[in-house]
Formats: C-alpha cells, structure tokens, sequence
C-alpha cells in the first residue's frame, strides 16, 4: 500500500514553560463563554462511556445545549462499565513517594516514550480531583476500618495509587457519571438520544458542524447540526474480532470522521492483555478479561518440560517455570501489560502453553491462599474467581487459572492537539477515541483516569476557547444533504449485496487475519501479506456480503454489516501504520527490531514521533509526523529486569 | 448436543408476536447461551431469514444490556447468573428451551427479544443522583465513611439495570431497582441531603411509568444477576414514608 509523506506536526498548542504550569497556563488563557451565551451553543457529544457520559454532564452544567447519543438502549451500558482493576490517581495518600510527578513519569516511561510530555503531566495533575469527584458523587470506592480509602499497587506500579471498588470499579465510576448525566436531562440541558448510531460527520466551512445519525428502532436517518461535536466513541479493538471489548463497539464514528478529514494517529498500537480467558472454540464471540490485580498474588506459570500435560496440580515446584519471576526479578508477575502478554505468547510458541490448542498459561493462587487463607483470597478476589468459573466450569480455587493474552485496548485514535481538537476545527475526540496519553503502551488504571480527566476537567474547558467564537450560524444545506445521501447510500449498498456470507463470518476472517499478521508480534513479511489479502476480502465482502430485512426497521444484521465494513478500511492503515513503524515499542513488537534478550528495540533516532495519517479519497494516505520531545523525563530503554 | 428452541418473534411494537420452534444441532456446552444463539442467528441469515434480534453488548456480565426469560425464568435458572454469562452445560442433550422477553407494560417489547426499558433512565432521572457539579469536590479524605456502610453502599450499587427483578414480579415492580439506588446513596454520607427527597421522586416516578406495587414475593431478589438484597426496599420504604411524614 502506497503513502506520501507530508508536512510536519509542530504545534500541539502546548503552552511553554515549566510543565507543571501549562495547564494553569493553557485554562487561564482559554476564552470564557459569558454564562447567557452557553445557552445559545450547541454541543453533540457521541459515546456515553466514561469521556462522553462525564462530558457531557459537564458541559449541562455549565449551561451548554447538550445533545448526547449512544447505540446502546441506556447511556449507563457503555464498555467503561466492564474495567475491573481501578484507577489511578497521584493522591499520595500512602505516603509512599507517590506524587504529580511520579505518576507522569511512570507513564511516559510505561509508553515507552512515544506519549507528549505535556498531556501527560496533565493527566496527573487532574487525577487526583476525579478521585475527589467520584467520592463526592458516592462512588462506593473501597475503604479502609478506618472510613479512609483504601487503595492497592497494579500492573507495573511501584506505589500503591489505584482506587478501586471490589472488581467493578469501571462500573462504579460509570454510574457515578451516568447519573450525572441523568440529573442534567432532567435538568433540560442534555438531551438523551439511546439507540441512536453515527454514520457521518457533517463538515461545513471547515468547522465540524454535526452529524448523521440512524434510530436503529425506525431506521431512520436523522441530522443534528451544532456549533461543536465532541467524539468518545472508545476504541477500535474489534477489528480483531475476538477482543475484550463490548460486541458493539466499533470504530465507524471516528473512522467516518477520518474520512472527513480527521488524522488518524498511531493505528497500529493496540494493548493486549496478558490475563484473559483463552479462546474455547470456533464459536467464540468475545473475550473476557480477568483484572491484572490478579497478578498482584497469583502467580504466571508453565511447566518446565514441552508437552508436559499432566494436571497442574501433579506437577512438581522443581518441573514448573514461574517464567516472570525468572526472566524479570525485579518486577516479577507485575511487569507491564506489553511484556507480560509477550512473554506467554513465547512460552506457548515454545510448546509449554497450556490447555486446548496449547494457548494458555496458569495463574495459580495456590501460594497466595496459603499465605494469606482462602477468606482473604475470596475477599480479594471473590467476584472474578466466580467469573472464571462460570464461563470455564473450573474452580480456581482448587487448579489455577488457564489465562492467555487478548487484545483489550488501543492507544491509537484520532489525532488531537492540546485542547483534545482533532485537525478538523470543532471536532473533539476525548477517552480512548483519541490518542493522546498512552503513548505505545497504557498502564493499567490508566484508561478510567483518562476518560474522566478529560471528560470532567479538559474538554470542559478547552472547548469553551473554541466555543467563545460561535454560535456559528446556519450550517450550509449542502453538506448536510451530501453527508446524509453518503449514509443512505452505503446502506443501500449493503442491502443489494445479497450475497452468501453473513458480515460476522466476513469479521472473524478478518480479525484472524489481524491477530496472525497485526496482532502480538509483527514482521515486515506479515504485515504485506495482511496489506495483500485485506483489499482481496473487503471486495468479496462487497459482493458476498448478505444483509437481510430492510433499512426501515431494527435491523441488527445491517449493523454490523456497517461496522465491518469500515473495520476493513481501518485494518488497512494500521497494517500500514505498523509496517512503516519498523522499530518496536509498547504494544507494536516488530520482530526485526529486538534486542540479545528478545525485548523491544525503540529507535528513537527515526521513530520518536507520533504517526498522524490523512486519509485521501484516491487511496494514497498522506503520514504527518508530530516530532516527539523529552524535556523531563529522559529517554531510556525501558528495563523491568 | 441438540436443542429444540421455541423462541419469541414480534416484528415491532404492533405485531401480536408468537413462538416460532427452530432446531440447532451440534452445540459446544463450553457455548454461551447467546453463542448458541448466535449460531443459530448465523444460519438464519443464510437462509435468508430475519435472525432473531435480542440486546447484548458486553457479554461479560455487566452492562445490563440483555436480558431473556429461559424457560420462564429471567436469565434462565442459574443463579446470579445474566444470560450472556449463562453457559449451555448447564442444559441437558435434547433439551426444548422456551425464549421469550421481559414482559412488563412499563418495558414494550421492541421486536423480538428487545424491549424498551428507558423507563429505568427516567427513575435515575428523577432523584438517581448525588448534585455535584465536576470541579466542586471536597478532598476525598475530607469525609470517612464507616467500611461496613461503604460495603453495604457498593453491594446496593452493583446493580446493573438490567431489568430482571421487573420481568420476575407477578406485579411488575421496580422496587428492586429504585431501592438499589435509593439504598445506595442512603447509606454514603454523601447521599444525606437529598436523601428523603430522592426516595420521593424516585418512587413517584416509578409509580408514573406504571409499575406495579411490592407485595414482598421476593421473585425480584432470586433472579437478580448481582444478587441484591430484598432488604434493599425496606429501605426504601422507610425514606419514602420519612418523606412523605414531612
């Protein structure tokens, strides 16, 4: 696949000076919208997860007219509500050395350096109000005897700075902003649009003036024009298929966004976690996630010897291989998600993997249960062990866990500058829809943080800079009319098909294909062949593909059918993104880049940049580079040895 | 294994709906329910046949977003169990399996197995909050909260909304639902100053949308996926008539 290179990205709108005075900085120069004003601006937000939900209950109570639209039948549903671990937060309420600069430096570094110092040091700085936020909300965080919170060390962390509540505490933080979000539509400043999916955005002037959206009850194909749009659409995982996100969540939105102009950063840095529950069969429709607190007593181990298949518990101290333990003492079972998930994937591929086809590796709390007791266990640890049973039919407390990597997050999304603006004026990607924070790889607690950071605290007020200049008058009937005739156009497509294969068996042959050419490792041979046999299969699904029923009712097969279509698209840039990329970092492993030990090899000589892609209707993507700078914290080669 | 479903079709809203039987052979007991179904669904469309529609997203237990009643039983009869999380080796080999939606008024179905339930949104809507604009929070250490209420707050809070307790009542209550909430912000220092108003509004609003009364058969509590205790509307209860005593 051919792209051009194009202009540098020099201007992220940082402000400049010392880091820990830019936001102050940047909120202090942000124009104000006079409160009488707020009313006569009119924001859609898409997406009611943990960015959009908070957002736009935000953006209610500052005096904003607020449309919000989720496909789901009831904003509380969005996948935010599936995080288990926590969230983390610079309170420093252990007294452990925690602090701002403690946690934006742990995720710079956790990145792998490829995330703007600036976004991050913000985050941090934020974090600590969210949590302040989420208890004034009643959020049922867990707590100490003592009535203080109660927080632990997760995935990475040397500092215990995670707030969570039991294993739900995506959840709890969900409802805490849903329920905002409920009290400003009965306030009258947000109005609710359930069941309601994006098709298109509608680009007028130059300025993101609205979009286009399907009632997925009717069918019917509605505009709502306004003077902002704001994106928490969440990430794109599902172009693999199998993943551990919702089976609705999909990357139209952004996608069609991109189309319209929007760059697309990073595509190719997808997460995947090391602790799911391996695939079971063919049938398999999505992956479920066990939270890596996991890790904190259970133990990641194989047996010493190929092809060992005795039950785990006959097998001897002296013939298992805690291989975490050995290959990183230092951090042991909590290394990073990136190397966690990498170092099973070796295992396995040496032959010591576990379970059905040999994909799989133990989590054993044999050790921990007797340490601390099995009550201590259950309290800890008691909803997910139940999860684990209920879909495998296996007690962990008596065999340990069978766990295997999954894609689970993407660092990648729609390019933002300072302000969470994307390249077209008055649009605003926030949450995981963006790409701003992770860098190459997120730590764990990281994405619920993001998502309030800037649904709560960022966008709320960077938004109001761009707002200050508006209302920005009648949108132009024609690029309405242009954006709505594109969607029902793609639908009629997809209805005439009638072809012989349905849009989920077009879907999982394509996230096969990601996972084996684009997923844990990837080399410059496999990435061709994806960028080879992805086209071949987009074009038999335009002629294969059957859509039954009719665009004028609830119609879930022509859904999908959408989704994938533009998953196709997708997959094609971040088999582009990837194979452009030839050094490894975070979450994109190229096999060509390695160092003696087999870990990931940065190049930050050619590659300390962030990849924003333009897309081009002739095909020819064009790669801006946003050039990367470290001021604070210095780049080095990241070592959990 | 291979079952006999007879599954629930109502093309819209308007359509008087009925059981239509199908077949599906060759099923995983490792399966989901909604894997098996799925499949089915999968077979469906080939055929050229509109596959049966039914709400699902996270398939992990959490969002609340579906939901069926499996041989009379609201996400089937494994306990504490949603259906998305419900496994098929739990069914015996040969099995006929009965599918049908929430039945409620308050929840018309939309087609097939999806019905409506924004009527909970509105319940939330009504007082299902604590009023605490972003950016105005006291620290989080500023007010400790006892653990056993923190813990009886979260177990109230884990609720999922995803209308099992209404589709099990003989009356169609939502008293599980708005108890859970209402219980919730009850007992967190947080929720006191809209405490008795809350349980007013909300429980008026429950009345509005045309759910049923509590008449304590405990059907609600049995079938719901999270387990939240009946005790929950005593609760209830006891802030509404606080507030209506006012």
């Amino acid at each position: 696949m051919k792209y051009v290179e194009g202009a540098e990205i020099r201007d992220t709108k940082a402000p400049a000076g010392p880091i820990e005075e830019r936001w102050e900085k940047r909120k202090f120069s942000a124009k104000l919208v006079n409160p009488a004003n707020k009313r006569k601006l009119n924001v859609i937000v898409v997406g009611t997860g943990l960015a959009g939900g908070s957002a736009a209950a935000t953006l209610g109570e500052l005096g904003y007219n607020v449309k919000s639209f989720c496909y789901q039948d009831s904003p509380r549903r969005a996948h935010s509500i599936a995080a288990q671990g926590g969230i983390n937060a610079a309170k420093n309420y252990r007294g452990d050395g925690d602090s701002i600069y403690r946690l934006f430096y742990d995720t710079v570094k956790g990145g792998d350096f490829r995330a703007r110092e600036s976004n991050v040091y913000r985050l941090a700085q934020v974090s600590v109000n969210i949590i302040d936020q989420a208890v004034a909300q009643g959020v049922p965080f867990a707590r100490e005897y003592g009535g203080l919170l109660d927080t632990r060390s997760f995935g990475g962390a040397q500092v215990s700075r995670t707030f969570y509540a039991r294993g739900q505490t995506g959840q709890q933080l969900l409802l805490g902003a849903y329920q905002a979000l409920e009290r400003q539509v009965a306030a009258g400043t947000v109005e609710m649009f359930t069941r309601h999916e994006m098709l298109d955005l509608i680009v007028a002037d130059g300025r993101a003036r609205g979009i286009i959206v399907r009632d997925m009850v009717t069918g019917e194909i509605e505009r709502h024009v306004a003077d902002a749009v704001v994106l928490a659409t969440g990430g794109y995982g599902n172009v693999f298929f199998l993943s551990t996100n919702a089976k609705g969540c999909n990357t139209t939105a952004i996608w069609r966004a991109h189309e319209r102009g929007a760059y697309f950063a990073n595509p190719c840095y997808t997460q995947i976690h090391p602790t799911c529950i391996p695939v079971s069969g063919e049938y398999q429709s999505k992956l479920t996630l066990m939270s890596e607190s996991l890790r904190n007593d259970g133990r990641v181990w194989v047996p010493l010897r190929k092809g060992d298949d005795r039950v785990p518990g006959d097998i001897p101290e002296d013939e298992r291989d805690y291989y975490l333990e050995r290959i990183y003492p230092a951090f042991g079972n909590l290394v990073p998600r990136d190397i966690a998930s990498r170092a099973a994937k070796n295992v396995c591929d040496e032959g010591r993997g576990v379970g059905p086809g040999g994909l799989g590796v133990y989590l054993d709390f044999r050790d921990a249960i007797n340490r601390l007791g099995r009550d201590a266990v259950e309290k800890k640890y008691g909803n997910l062990f139940e999860m684990y049973e209920r879909i495998t039919g296996e007690n962990p407390y008596e065999t340990p866990m069978r766990i295997y990597p999954a894609v689970h997050y993407t660092m990648g999304g729609l390019w933002v500058d300072y302000d969470l603006q994307s390249t077209i004026p008055g649009l605003f990607v926030i949450g995981e829809a963006n790409f701003s924070d992770h860098g190459a790889n997120r730590l764990g607690a990281s994405a619920l943080m993001q998502g309030l950071a800037d649904g709560y605290f960022v966008l709320p007020t960077t938004i109001g800079d761009y707002l200050a200049a508006g209302p920005f008058g009648e949108v132009d009937e024609e690029a309405v009319a242009e954006a709505e005739i594109k969607v029902r156009s793609k639908i009629e497509r997809l209805l005439s098909v009638n072809g012989t294969r349905t849009p989920d068996s077009f879907h999982r042959e394509l996230g096969r294909l990601m996972w084996d050419y684009c997923g844990m490792e990837r080399t410059e041979e496999s990435l061709r062949k994806a960028l080879e046999r992805i086209p071949e299969l987009r074009a038999e699904f335009w002629e294969n593909v059957k859509v039954t029923g009719t665009a004028e009712e609830l119609n879930q097969v022509l859904e999908k059918a959408g989704r994938v279509a533009d998953f196709f698209d997708l997959a094609e840039l971040m088999c582009l993104d990837a194979l452009v990329r030839t050094e490894s970092c975070g979450g994109h492993f190229r096999a060509e880049s390695q160092d003696a030990d087999g870990e990931a090899l940065r190049d930050d000589e050619n590659f300390a940049h962030v990849s924003a892609w333009e897309h081009s209707p002739e095909g020819v993507p064009v790669l801006h580079k946003e050039p990367l700078e470290y001021e604070y914290v210095k780049m080095t080669q990241r070592s959990y040895k | 294994m291979n079952l006999t479903l007879k599954v629930w079709r109502q093309s819209g809203p308007t359509d008087s709906g009925r059981m239509v039987t199908y077949r599906v052979e060759d099923v995983s007991p490792d399966m989901s329910f909604l894997e098996m179904l799925d499949v089915l669904n999968e077979r469906l469309t080939i055929e050229g046949d509109d596959p049966i529609a039914f709400d699902h997203d996270c398939r992990e237990g959490i969002c609340g977003m579906c939901g069926m009643v499996i041989n009379g039983v609201a996400h089937g009869e494994q306990r504490a169990t949603t259906t998305c999380q419900l496994h098929m080796r739990h069914f015996e080999d040969g099995a006929v399996i009965t599918i049908e939606p929430w039945r409620a008024a308050p929840f018309p179905v939309v087609k097939d197995l999806v019905v409506d339930r924004s009527a909970f949104d509105r319940i939330i809507q009504a007082g299902g909050f604590v009023s605490v604009p972003a950016g105005s929070a006291p620290d989080a250490h500023s007010m400790p909260v006892r653990k056993e209420d923190a813990d009886a707050a979260f177990d109230a809070a884990t609720c999922i909304g995803c209308g099992a307790c209404v589709a099990a009542c003989p009356n169609g209550s939502a008293s599980l639902f708005t108890a859970a909430k209402i219980t919730h912000l009850s007992l967190l220092p947080q929720g006191q100053p809209e405490r008795l108003s809350r349980a007013k509004a909300m429980v008026d609003q429950m009345d509005a949308e045309g759910f049923g009364g509590c008449t304590n058969t405990g059907e609600c509590t049995a079938v719901c996926p999270k387990g939240i205790p009946l005790d929950t509307i005593a609760q209830m209860n006891s802030d509404y008539l606080k507030a209506n005593a006012k």
